[in-house]
């Protein structure tokens, strides 16, 4: 009896952590493969969590104004192409340092977004439609799980077409070859700082719109601690990934269920070590660093020209 | 502490060279005559003011102390709880000359609104939520704080008279003694309506994690969890999620029932600006500071959000009847016996805690029928 209902209980965990990896994980999915193209052409964008965020309020507001949440969505995906531009122009100047640009766009972004944010945290915007997958089923749990925005698939087909556009399209190996070995490209006559620049850009613009996720679907409200640190996070996320966007969609997936891990083991009544739970995606961010980071060895699958591979 | 040092010397000279221009500017010194006479009060907020929540009541309540003759208010928002209020305090008492600050987060009481006031005795600090003790604290700091948990057992019944699985969740930020007496009053209230109630409790770690309450929200209500509540800063996120999975919830804080048109039932709202028009009326008089201000429904420090739809005819005469008691003062929540929910007894039978029982201030449990560990 007692293993039945354990059974069912367990059965019930593995649930709402689907159905957290599917609600959570977007947000990371877009950020994380918009900072994979940014890193491939050889410029890593820290400054992703501020696109995110200004993203965010940027949707929201736009959304508010319009009445129509995709136009959010791509008003969003503007000021995270705005975004990317100012961090890919910046740092083609000589001598800048693109690590310090991308702390610097970060607090820029966030601020920028909580300053002119401030009359939108109360109206309420519309919001984005959800999919129902699991209307087939009679379990109420399973169809809230299965409930999903349209922005999951599109993110989710958007990782496997850069897999392949990485490995078999022109623009991919041009991207590929300026972020590997920029003279090569040169040669070649690609043009490395308008490559380079295009690439912070698409990546902005996707942040973008995992900020328009945030304040459109889920959790569905401007707010000022809206995305506490899941921009930094899904960059970190993508060294973790080794620059493979398959990989990327399948860390945002676990770092979304690792997020509802402490939520989901609470309202099933497992209540001790709460704060370890909550702590979850943050632990599994240094634990995930730290096995992939070797000491003294360029890592695997690490595009060339990256300030950090550089030595 | 270098630092500080340099920084204060930084400010005086700013302060000097500031002074200096403006009288020399301005014939017979005109320019500070005017601000001279007024009382400065500094208001720290954690979050921002129009945040559907905590800030919210904050702010309204310093709306109507900008409307005091006399009073003259600086604000700023966002303030963390940490080494950053005590600057921004330092900046409002040296900048802008402020002698009343009102400190609204509870992590600011300790240690930093007792830092400040032994550094400047002269000011006075007026902090929501703490416990402020006699011998223990300064002489010029002061909590307030209202009683809300009897908004929460009005709650409680209103929650379990609609519920139909007569699962209620709770989603709190952390687990302090006023949020865990708000997480047993309102199962108090809801056991009062129904023995068999039961309050299952998600901690998320802070106070504004928008992404977590979402989530919690969503996890309580796949358990067969009807009913939410929360006490986060902002229940925005929670109060939407539960009406658009079509569930009911009790606001926290401010009125959220614009937000929930169906399922909204009642909250329970602050409504600060009692103590705080008392402690600015004793300032400008020349009184004491009051170190210790607390009250509940009769002194109209809180009140309940009117009733939603959704809330029978039955249940609103029962928590009117409980109202009225509450009105009289002769409604105490937490009387013994009473069991936490590992089986301890922390109310013998036959003792009764009032309201003003300081003991209720530093309770660090979560009673039967409650799910959750603190």
């Amino acid at each position: 009896m007692s293993e039945t209902t354990d059974g069912l209980a367990f059965g019930s965990l593995a649930l709402a952590l689907l159905g957290g990896a599917l609600r959570v994980s977007t947000p990371f999915l877009f950020v994380s493969l918009g900072e994979c193209i940014t890193e491939k052409s050889g410029r890593i964008n820290l400054g992703l969590e501020g696109t995110l965020v200004l993203g965010a309020m940027g949707g929201y507001g736009i959304a508010l104004l319009t009445g129509s949440p995709w136009l959010g969505v791509l008003a969003a995906g503007l000021c995270g192409v705005l975004m990317g531009l100012l961090h890919g122009a910046l740092c083609s100047l000589p001598k800048v340092n693109d690590i310090a640009v991308g702390i610097a766009l970060m607090l820029f972004g966030t601020g920028l977004a909580f300053f002119l944010g401030k009359p939108l945290i109360q109206p309420q915007a519309p919001m984005l439609p959800s999919v129902e997958l699991g209307a087939w089923s009679d379990s109420e749990q399973l169809r809230s799980a299965l409930r999903i925005n349209v922005l999951l698939p599109l993110g989710l087909a958007l990782a496997g077409l850069l897999h392949w556009g990485f490995r078999s399209s022109r623009w991919g190996l041009a991207l590929r070859l300026v972020g590997d070995n920029a003279a090569a490209a040169r040669a070649l006559g690609y043009p490395v700082v308008p490559i380079r620049i295009g690439a912070t850009a698409a990546g902005g613009f996707l942040a973008g719109v995992g900020g328009a996720f945030l304040s459109l679907y889920y959790p569905g409200s401007w707010n000022e601690g809206l995305s506490s640190g899941q921009g930094l996070m899904a960059v970190a996320l993508v060294i973790f990934a080794r620059w493979s966007p398959l990989r990327c969609a399948l860390a945002a997936l676990l770092f979304g269920a690792a997020g509802a891990l402490g939520p989901a083991l609470q309202s099933q009544g497992i209540t001790a070590g709460y704060y370890l739970f909550n702590a979850a995606p943050y632990v599994l961010t240094l634990a995930l660093m730290a096995a992939s980071w070797t000491p003294g060895q360029t890592l695997a699958g690490a595009p060339g020209e990256l300030s950090f591979t550089q030595r | 502490m270098a630092q500080t040092r340099f920084s204060a010397g930084r400010r005086d000279i700013l302060r000097i060279l500031g002074t200096g221009a403006a009288a020399s500017a301005l014939p017979f010194g005109i320019g500070l005559a005017g601000a001279a006479d007024k009382l400065v009060v500094g208001v720290i907020y954690v979050g921002p003011r129009d945040d559907f929540g905590y800030n919210q009541a904050q702010a309204q309540a310093v709306a109507v102390l900008k409307k005091m003759p006399g009073v003259k208010v600086v604000e700023e928002e966002k303030v963390p709880e940490t080494v950053a209020v005590q600057k921004t305090m330092e900046a409002m008492i040296n900048q802008d000359k402020a002698t009343l600050i009102f400190a609204t987060s509870f992590g600011y009481f300790d240690p930093h609104v007792l830092k400040m006031a032994e550094k400047y005795p002269n000011v006075r600090f007026a902090h929501c939520g703490g416990l402020w003790t006699a011998g223990k604290h300064p002489k010029n700091v002061g909590s307030f704080f209202g009683y809300i948990d009897e908004c929460q057992y009005l709650d409680g019944i209103a929650a379990a008279s609609a519920s139909k699985s007569k699962k209620l969740g709770f989603i709190a930020a952390k687990p302090i003694p006023q949020v865990l007496r708000n997480i047993n009053a309102f199962l108090l209230g809801a056991r009062s309506v129904d023995p068999k109630a039961t309050v299952k409790v998600i901690f998320t770690g802070d106070w504004s994690l928008p992404v977590k309450e979402a989530e919690a929200a969503n996890s309580l209500i796949d358990q067969g969890v009807d009913v939410l509540t929360c006490h986060v800063d902002s229940p925005k996120v929670i109060v939407e999620t539960a009406e658009r999975r079509g569930v009911y919830s009790c606001g926290y804080h401010a009125s959220q029932a614009k937000l929930a048109p169906k399922g909204y039932l009642t909250g329970a709202e602050w409504d600060w600006q009692t103590p705080y028009t008392q402690i600015v009326k004793a300032t400008l008089d020349g009184k004491p500071m009051i170190n210790f201000l607390r009250g509940g429904l009769k002194d109209g420090f809180v009140k309940p959000s009117s009733f939603g739809p959704a809330v029978s005819a039955d249940a609103k005469k029962k928590s009117e009847a409980v109202k009225a008691a509450m009105l009289k003062g002769d409604f105490p929540i937490f009387k013994g016996p009473l069991l936490d929910n590992t089986g301890k007894t922390v109310i013998p039978a036959g003792k009764v805690l009032g309201q003003q029982d300081p003991l209720l201030e530093s309770m660090n449990y979560l009673v039967d029928g409650v799910i959750g560990q603190v």
